[in-house]
């Protein structure tokens, strides 16, 4: 129930609505923006929980993370494996 | 979506299980998710069976469904045998059993007007449709969705909508940790905090945990490398003898949260008493409507009461709850409740932990 969703926008409607998808899948969704505290934009990633988007997702906090986390996987490369 | 199929990376995951075993040296660590969706992807992405054998998962209170109580669900009930009222509910709390074996399950195969919806905003809809009868939602959930139902409310005055209401069960989590760490019989030794409430809360309401019980507090995505990122980080605090409350999830998370959708729910809704299964009482842990919006509450306005309940007999989803039983150690786990029978609250929602112990064969 706590369940959220990634999903990017893809067409913005009337009343703070918009149509997005639900991951790389095909099924779309009408959720409601008025939750995000900025106003979004088409190409936007956002979760949706129950019909809302809560939180836009940041593609370069992404990244960063990957970043760092690669980082340390190159790291341990050179380290024996455990398992 | 790259955003977090890379997080999925089975060499980025080999990486961090090594950095999860450096920091824990040997020692061994009791971690607690308090989130659904955690329980579901820790089982589902088969990291339990990579952990080191010295880490131990428990699932707390994390599950709205769950934390239900029966007096709730006994509400319910009364609810959908009222005269004209519609009963709008998020699907998973149908078959989740009262103090007399019965669920709204029950209640609609008996002619009762119970109807499922993903949105509180379809519920205000079949309010719009049906301007004979009276819509009540039944809000139910934490942080994520009480914001949800208090912009619902806020479209229902905005249009007009008058045979629309909310029996607001909602509860917080950050009380409940509390309530948890208060009791003597816990052995969390780290929190894994839930990746979706935290959207809404940010960091702070979480602050007590290493400040006052030096508990590491670790804001947690849901992809394989965003839990064992989070696993590490905890091993590390504990280790070095430095707990803090940490985001680790923050492509989805900022560490201030969502501060309109906490306007929002604050401009409804103000803390209360709330009844938790397994739990029981716990001060201002829930949210009741303000009393200027009498009209939109349920409670009020179809003077609903909340009937003193025995617990199920037989059922320990209390303990389960509190990480003092693991789901198979229950009697009836597997033999009497079973996801198609279920007996207990943890066994009726797919992010029960009972229902994930058994859907993924840890029996």
């Amino acid at each position: 129930m706590c369940l959220a969703i990634p999903a990017q926008i893809v067409e913005l409607q009337e009343e703070g609505m918009a149509r997005v998808r639900v991951g790389e899948s095909h099924t779309f969704l009408t959720a409601s923006m008025m939750l995000l505290p900025e106003p979004p934009h088409v190409g936007d990633y956002v979760i949706v929980h129950a019909g809302f988007a809560m939180h836009t997702l940041s593609p370069q906090e992404a990244q960063d993370s990957l970043a760092a986390l690669r980082e340390l996987a190159e790291a341990m490369e050179g380290s024996p494996a455990q398992f | 979506m790259q955003l977090n199929s890379a997080f999925q990376d089975p060499h980025l995951c080999r990486a961090l299980l090594q950095r999860l075993e450096t920091a824990l040296n040997g020692r061994s660590m009791r971690f607690m998710e308090v989130c659904g969706t955690h329980t579901v992807a820790i089982f589902q992405s088969g990291l339990r069976s990579l952990l080191p054998a010295s880490v131990t998962h428990l699932s707390g209170p994390g599950c709205p469904v769950c934390v239900t109580h029966d007096a709730e669900v006994a509400a319910f009930l009364d609810l959908a045998g009222r005269d004209k009222v519609i009963v709008a509910t998020f699907g998973d709390l149908l078959r989740v059993p009262g103090p007399d074996g019965r669920s709204l399950k029950h209640a609609q195969a008996q002619g009762a007007r119970v109807e499922i919806v993903y949105s509180a905003l379809d519920a205000l809809a079949l309010a719009r449709n049906n301007p004979g009868d009276l819509v009540v939602f039944l809000g139910i959930g934490f942080e994520t969705t009480a914001p949800t139902v208090a912009a619902t409310l806020l479209t229902a005055r905005q249009k007009k909508i008058e045979n629309f209401c909310v029996l607001s069960l909602h509860k917080l989590v950050p009380p409940a940790l509390r309530a948890l760490l208060d009791d003597a019989s816990c052995a969390v030794e780290a929190f894994l905090l839930p990746g979706h409430v935290s959207t809404v809360l940010g960091l702070a309401p979480y602050a007590f945990l290493a400040d006052e019980y030096h508990m590491p507090g670790v804001v947690g995505g849901f992809e394989p490398a965003d839990i064992l990122l989070a696993l590490c980080i905890m091993a590390e605090q504990l280790r070095d003898r430095a707990p803090a409350v940490i985001n680790a999830y923050p492509r989805a998370v900022s560490d201030t949260g969502n501060a309109r959708a906490r306007a929002l729910m604050e401009q409804f809704f103000t803390p209360s008493d709330a009844l938790w299964r397994g739990l029981g009482r716990i001060p201002r842990s829930g949210l009741a409507l303000r009393p200027e919006y009498a009209d939109l509450d349920a409670l009020i306005r179809l003077d609903l009461r909340l009937p003193e309940t025995r617990p199920l007999p037989g059922c320990r989803c209390g303990q389960v709850l509190k990480g003092q039983l693991r789901p198979p150690q229950c009697p009836l786990f597997g033999k009497k409740c079973t996801p198609a029978t279920p007996v207990g609250p943890c066994m009726v929602s797919t992010e029960g932990s009972c229902a994930a112990y058994f859907k993924y064969g840890e029996h």
